[in-house]
């Protein structure tokens, strides 16, 4: 009987199950981070690792696509992550950010979105090439998908790649964003990441939303808006971009 | 009052998102385009706003602040919901694909970090 109800209460408050469970997460992760590496890797850092971790085993153990939200005990982790909260929180860490540090990054902030975006495209174009493709629609859109996980699929409906590549591209995209959230934090002390431009800069050329939140997270807090910020010009940026000047170029090379 | 802080942060957010999804529209793709930026810069032009004209209160200031402090818990659980499996199980190309996206656009950091700040970097 009491199991019963115990999973009654939390399927029926979800969300409440989801703030438990993220503060068991955390705080594990603090603790290891205090204990194990004496605090120099970072608390954030090892949950987003364990997140994912969770993460992949909620995928191999029920067959589904969002992770641990899959397992309904744990549905409400799937709304406190989804979109509406993770932007929520995003605009939230605006406050108390500098506006001079925004107001100078104008130019170069445009520039690393639009480089990034090109930049994304090329590698991912020249690995599909690489693997064999001829045709500029499949190799565009899994350049595409190196962009984002959302610009991939974009592309491919658009210039009517078949469902086969259109999942390719969001696999590349997917892979891109767990290893900016990994990757992160550990490559930001030789690329000069600890300041808000160079967040900025970051934020523009990775471009995807998920990898860049976690990414900062897990480096310094403090840089979130400004990563964040250009990160959120990125999609639309490479939606524009991938099924119309990129994808002739790809047609006019192929 | 709290609420005030909450509601402040929400509108900003709802004015963001419409004029991300309408710059998208208008520019013909299927995705918002640069809804969250927006909702930031009104956010922070808002508070400054306010510091010179009226000041914050300190619950309404608690209002935003909680909502940031919750930004690292929120993007915990948002790894926890990621398609792993996806990733790592379609197989070399999209994993290849992907790393080298990022491993080409760390490497560019640098090297534009040090074209804007040619005049003097102040850090």
């Amino acid at each position: 009987m009491i199991p019963e109800v115990l999973s009654t209460v939390l399927v029926k408050n979800a969300l409440i199950t989801a703030f438990v469970f993220v503060g068991v997460v955390v705080w594990f992760s603090y603790f290891l981070s205090a204990r194990l590496t004496r605090g120099h890797i970072h608390g954030s850092a090892i949950a987003i690792a364990i997140g994912l971790l969770l993460a992949y085993v909620g995928g191999s153990v029920t067959g589904g696509s969002q992770g641990l939200a899959d397992f309904s005990l744990l549905a409400g982790v799937g709304i406190m992550g989804g979109a509406m909260f993770r932007d929520f929180a995003i605009v939230a860490t605006a406050f108390g950010a500098e506006l001079e540090a925004l107001k100078r990054a104008g130019l170069v902030g445009a520039l690393s979105v639009v480089i990034g975006v090109v930049l994304s495209f090329a590698v991912g174009a020249i690995v599909a090439v690489a693997f064999g493709y001829t045709d500029a629609v499949s190799i565009s859109t899994i350049g595409a998908g190196a962009a984002t996980y959302i610009v991939g699929p974009v592309t491919g409906t658009a210039l009517g790649a078949g469902t086969d590549v259109i999942a390719l591209s969001v696999a590349a995209g997917l892979t891109k964003s767990v290893l900016v959230m990994i990757g992160t934090p550990f490559v930001a002390p030789y690329i000069g990441l600890n300041n808000p431009h160079a967040a900025l800069i970051y934020g523009g050329l990775m471009g995807t939303t998920s990898g860049v939140a976690g990414g900062l997270a897990a480096t310094d807090p403090k840089l979130v808006p400004y990563g964040a910020m250009t990160a959120t010009f990125y999609t639309g940026v490479g939606c524009l971009l991938a099924p119309s000047v990129l994808f002739l170029i790809v047609r006019a090379l192929a | 009052m709290v609420i005030y802080g909450v509601a402040l942060l929400s509108f900003c957010m709802l004015i963001g998102m419409f004029l991300g999804e309408l710059l998208g529209k208008l520019i013909g793709v299927q995705a918002n385009v640069g809804g969250v930026g927006i909702a930031m810069l009104l956010l922070i032009v808002l508070a400054n706003l306010s510091q010179q004209k009226f000041k914050l209160a300190a619950p309404t200031e608690g209002g935003i602040t909680f909502w940031s402090a919750m930004y690292i818990p929120i993007v915990v659980a948002m790894a926890a919901n990621q398609n792993v499996i996806a990733a790592v199980s379609s197989g070399w190309m999209a994993i290849i694909a992907g790393f080298a996206a990022v491993a080409a656009s760390f490497a560019m950091i640098p090297l534009l970090d040090r074209i804007h700040s040619g005049r003097k970097h102040d850090s």
